[in-house]
């Protein structure tokens, strides 16, 4: 144990978001608005309540509206006694493998294996806010800030060490947590750590000219680290939040409405109340009930369901959505860069062009169906709130129970257990303020973990999307005009990276039937899907090769890097020469850049990807195997979208909410995978969770295209 | 409803009572703290759940109690011996078979059931028993090397 303390205002580390999101990212209301108990209400109004904040709190909370590097090291770090250094961030691991990085990062910098590093994420009681986990941002934000303050505090470490062992800084040599000059004096990590002085050590910020390992001697990154937490994985130790088990506690369970709109007119709680050991709570348009174990919980809430009854409004069914979504689309809002973007005189390039393409694209809404559903344990003690759930972003959850329940920063704790699926799918807080507030009716521990259907129905989707290309070719076959228009779907990677003499933008936003949110790689999908479908229509137009046909509207550069990669690996032309059925695509999103080939097969009405091949480019590689693994599940994952995934609706209900009628991708479903992987040393490392999921759906509708010689426009792609 | 069942998980015998028609996954769970095996889906659909009842592969969200009851049972949590990772586990590790992890112990399971009926599997065999595991993360790559690791050393 180490005697340094460590204490601080949660509250004083917060941030923004960075501007990552699309516009149908939350801005919703709350979906509960609980009544307010008699303290509370008191509070509320201010009357006869003292409110007390300390001038150390206010202080900091005037500190943390600086500049990130500001923050003291001793709130990123922590030494001990043991010679292990704790790190903490706020973010959290869903699979991406932001553990096993960011324990590298921090090894590099402060010259320790692995082993040493021990890493603390998404506790909002001890972990600076390095933001919430999206937009592939852990690579290029937090592993640099990971890395300096590590560096820092090394540096510190040294100075702190020299005095002691009375020499100068310069004499110290360090590593692997022992240091030593040339006296023959020694010391250690955990010597050090226990001097009270240290803390004082640790309290100032990283300086600017903080100096981090250069890629070219990096001993820890670029090496393909095994993930941290595998053998707590295989064993079933490892507690994923569904799994947190506290003393006492309850399992809880939640009315939900009828259909999308519901509002409930009526129900009676007797029957679930009757029940041995149940609980059963209303408030406003929340209902739910706390059994003694999950099954009895479901009983409870089904009883109270016979008597429900509900008002239920008209909801579009899926069959119109395509037509709902042009029919409504806005004039503007639509993307998160405004009303996007105008060059030349694209109306003039359309009305000259010597072949035209008008192509209509759509997108289903899709789910990200995480294999653990939403999760919460909820524990309420002398009014804090302590909640472990699943979310990709723990300060937003925070806020939500905040709110939720009136409290003050500091009356609520969230903790992030390693998650079981993300996806962005997992950025709100549903199932913590539920069982929070069933904890409160029951005066217990509350776990509450939702349903496949719940999670199919309640949770949000990859928004749908129409969108509509207008290209010209000149006499040459060259793009002179490019209007692209994305109805509901969102504006990432809707530039195109093809070089057209003049163009449009438009993001639309339109009537969205179902609640929308982010999504692996957001709307580039979409948007890179029909850009990449067009690209292939307009080199049939222009008699040309796909490949060629892209590469003549490409300057070099890291996206060209990328397709001539995938391109000479696949054997492009070979394939095409052989009258094989191949696909290509490519795009970049989020500063990384993918290019895939899809080889398929179209067999009984049924389309069977045979091979793909992917390259990725993300700058400098931090770890090679889970970079891999990344590209690998992308790929999986975007050919579930591709061939399959569709969520349809009807009369304010999901038709097919379960793994049964919803089909995503199985081990049956792998061809041969090769992936590529590009090393550019020579530029920062950008996240890779993302965009290599973005290329092989337009690549297997060239195959199929190639092997059918029709077009197929929608996702998924239907034959 | 309650009635008192006698499961065997992983050689010890627990002496349960609940409802019959409570499904298996629930009382691993709930009733004996046995977390690893994993809720999914609850109709049989993704194998999270998956543990071995009398040497079978079973989905024990779809499987009552009232099935259960005098079976011998084998979870996630029995397959090491102390330290000693099974080679299934450990192939797991080797060949990155996890993201997320969530899948995991179903997939462990389930090849673990297979490479003991047939412990030299095919890959087409390997890919037929285990396409009814779901990985979300889609790691089906690593995963079925990591089946393919563990039956060629069984």
């Amino acid at each position: 144990m180490s005697n340094q303390s460590r204490e601080f205002d949660v509250s004083s580390l917060r941030e923004e978001s960075p501007a990552e999101f699309e516009r149908y990212e939350f801005r919703e209301p709350p979906r509960y608005v609980f009544a307010a108990d008699r303290r509370e209400f008191v509070g509320a109004l201010g009357a006869g309540l003292v409110i007390l904040v300390s001038p150390q709190g206010a202080q900091a909370q005037r500190e943390g509206r600086q500049a990130r590097r500001e923050e003291r090291l001793a709130d990123r770090l922590h030494v001990g006694v043991d010679g292990v250094v704790t790190v903490f961030t706020s973010k959290v691991e869903v699979g991406q493998g932001a553990r096993t990085q960011i324990t590298q990062a921090a090894a590099e910098e402060l010259r320790l294996p692995m082993e040493q590093i021990r890493l603390v994420m998404a506790d909002t009681a001890s972990c600076p806010d390095d933001g919430g986990t999206a937009g592939s941002r852990t690579t290029p934000s937090t592993i640099p800030r990971v890395r300096n303050a590590c560096a820092a505090a090394r540096a510190r470490l040294v100075e702190f060490a020299a005095a002691k062992l009375h020499a100068e800084t310069s004499e110290v040599q360090y590593d692997g947590g022992a240091f030593s000059v040339p006296s023959g004096a020694a010391t250690t990590l955990g010597d050090l750590a226990a001097d009270r002085k240290l803390i004082e050590a640790l309290q100032a910020p990283p300086a600017a000219d903080v100096e981090i390992r250069s890629v070219d001697s990096w001993q820890v990154l670029g090496a393909p680290a095994p993930k941290v937490g595998a053998v707590a994985i295989v064993t079933g130790r490892h507690r994923y939040p569904s799994d947190v088990q506290v003393q006492g506690m309850v399992y809880g369970k939640v009315l939900r409405p009828a259909s999308y709109g519901a509002t409930l007119k009526d129900a009676d709680l007797a029957p679930a109340k009757a029940m041995d050991g149940v609980t059963a709570v209303r408030d406003g348009n929340f209902v739910g009930c706390t059994a003694p174990t999950s099954w009895r919980a479901a009983q409870a809430v089904e009883a109270i369901a016979a008597t429900a009854t509900w008002d239920r409004p008209p909801h579009l069914h899926s069959d119109r959505l395509y037509e709902h979504l042009q029919n409504t689309a806005k004039a503007e809002g639509g993307g998160r860069r405004g009303e996007g973007r105008q060059w030349g005189d694209w109306q003039a390039a359309l009305a000259a062009a010597r072949k035209r393409l008008q192509s209509t694209y759509r997108v289903a809404y899709i789910q990200h169906a995480p294999m653990e559903p939403r999760a919460a344990v909820a524990q309420w003690q002398d009014g804090r709130l302590t909640v472990w759930t699943g979310t990709q972003q723990p300060a937003r959850v925070h806020s939500e129970l905040q709110n939720a329940f009136r409290l003050e920063a500091t009356d609520v704790r969230v903790i992030v257990p390693d998650t079981g699926g993300g996806f962005g799918g997992k950025h709100t807080g549903e199932a913590a303020v539920e069982a929070a507030r069933l904890a409160k009716a029951a005066g217990k521990p509350t776990s509450l973990r939702w349903t496949r259907e719940e999670e199919f129905t309640w949770a949000y989707f990859r928004p749908a999307g129409v969108i509509e290309i207008d290209a010209a070719l000149d006499e040459s076959g060259r793009l002179t005009a490019w209007d692209v228009t994305n109805i509901n779907s969102g504006g990432s990677a809707i530039d195109s990276p093809y070089q057209s003499a003049s163009g449009r933008t438009r993001v639309l936003a339109a009537d969205a039937p179902l609640r929308q949110g982010s999504y692996r790689a957001l709307a580039s999908t979409a948007n890179n899907f029909a850009r990449e479908a067009a690209m292939d229509e307009l080199a049939e137009l222009a008699n040309v090769d796909p490949l060629d046909f892209r590469l003549a509207h490409l300057g070099p550069g890291r996206l060209r890097d990328v397709l001539v990669a995938a391109t000479d690996r696949f054997d492009w032309r070979s394939r095409r020469a052989a009258g094989r059925s191949a696909g290509v695509a490519c795009g970049t999103e989020k500063g990384s850049f993918v290019a895939a080939c899809v080889e398929a097969a179209v067999v009984n009405n049924t389309i069977r990807v045979t091979s793909i091949c992917q390259a990725y480019e993300c700058g400098a590689i931090q770890n090679p195997k889970n970079l891999l693994s990344q590209v690998q599940g992308c790929i999986m994952m975007g050919l579930g979208g591709a061939l399959r995934e569709e969520i349809r609706f009807a009369d304010g209900q999901i038709v097919n909410p379960s793994f049964s009628s919803y089909q995503v991708p199985r081990m049956d479903d792998l061809p041969d995978l090769d992936v590529v992987l590009l090393n550019r040393q020579d530029l920062p490392s950008v996240g890779a969770g993302e965009t290599p999921i973005i290329a092989v759906a337009p690549a297997l509708a060239g195959a199929v295209f190639a092997a059918t010689g029709k077009r197929r426009r929608s996702l998924p792609l239907q034959i | 409803m309650a009635s008192t069942f006698t499961i065997r998980v992983n050689g010890r015998q627990h002496a349960v009572v609940t409802d019959a028609d409570r499904p298996l996954l629930d009382v691993l769970r709930e009733d004996l703290g046995l977390t690893g095996t994993k809720f999914g889906c609850g109709e049989g659909a993704c194998r999270a759940c998956t543990v071995i009842l009398d040497g079978q592969a079973t989905q024990s969200c779809i499987t009552t109690m009232a099935t259960a009851a005098d079976a011998e049972i084998e979870t996630i949590e029995g397959l090491a011996s102390g330290d000693q990772l099974h080679p299934v586990q450990q192939a797991f590790i080797d060949q990155s078979g996890m993201q997320c992890g969530y899948c995991v112990p179903g997939q462990i399971m389930s090849a673990t059931a297979l490479l003991r009926e047939d412990p030299h599997a095919t890959r087409e065999k390997i890919i037929d028993a285990m396409t009814g595991n779901l990985c979300r993360c889609c790691n089906y790559g690593n995963i079925l090397a990591a089946v393919e690791q563990a039956a060629a050393r069984e």
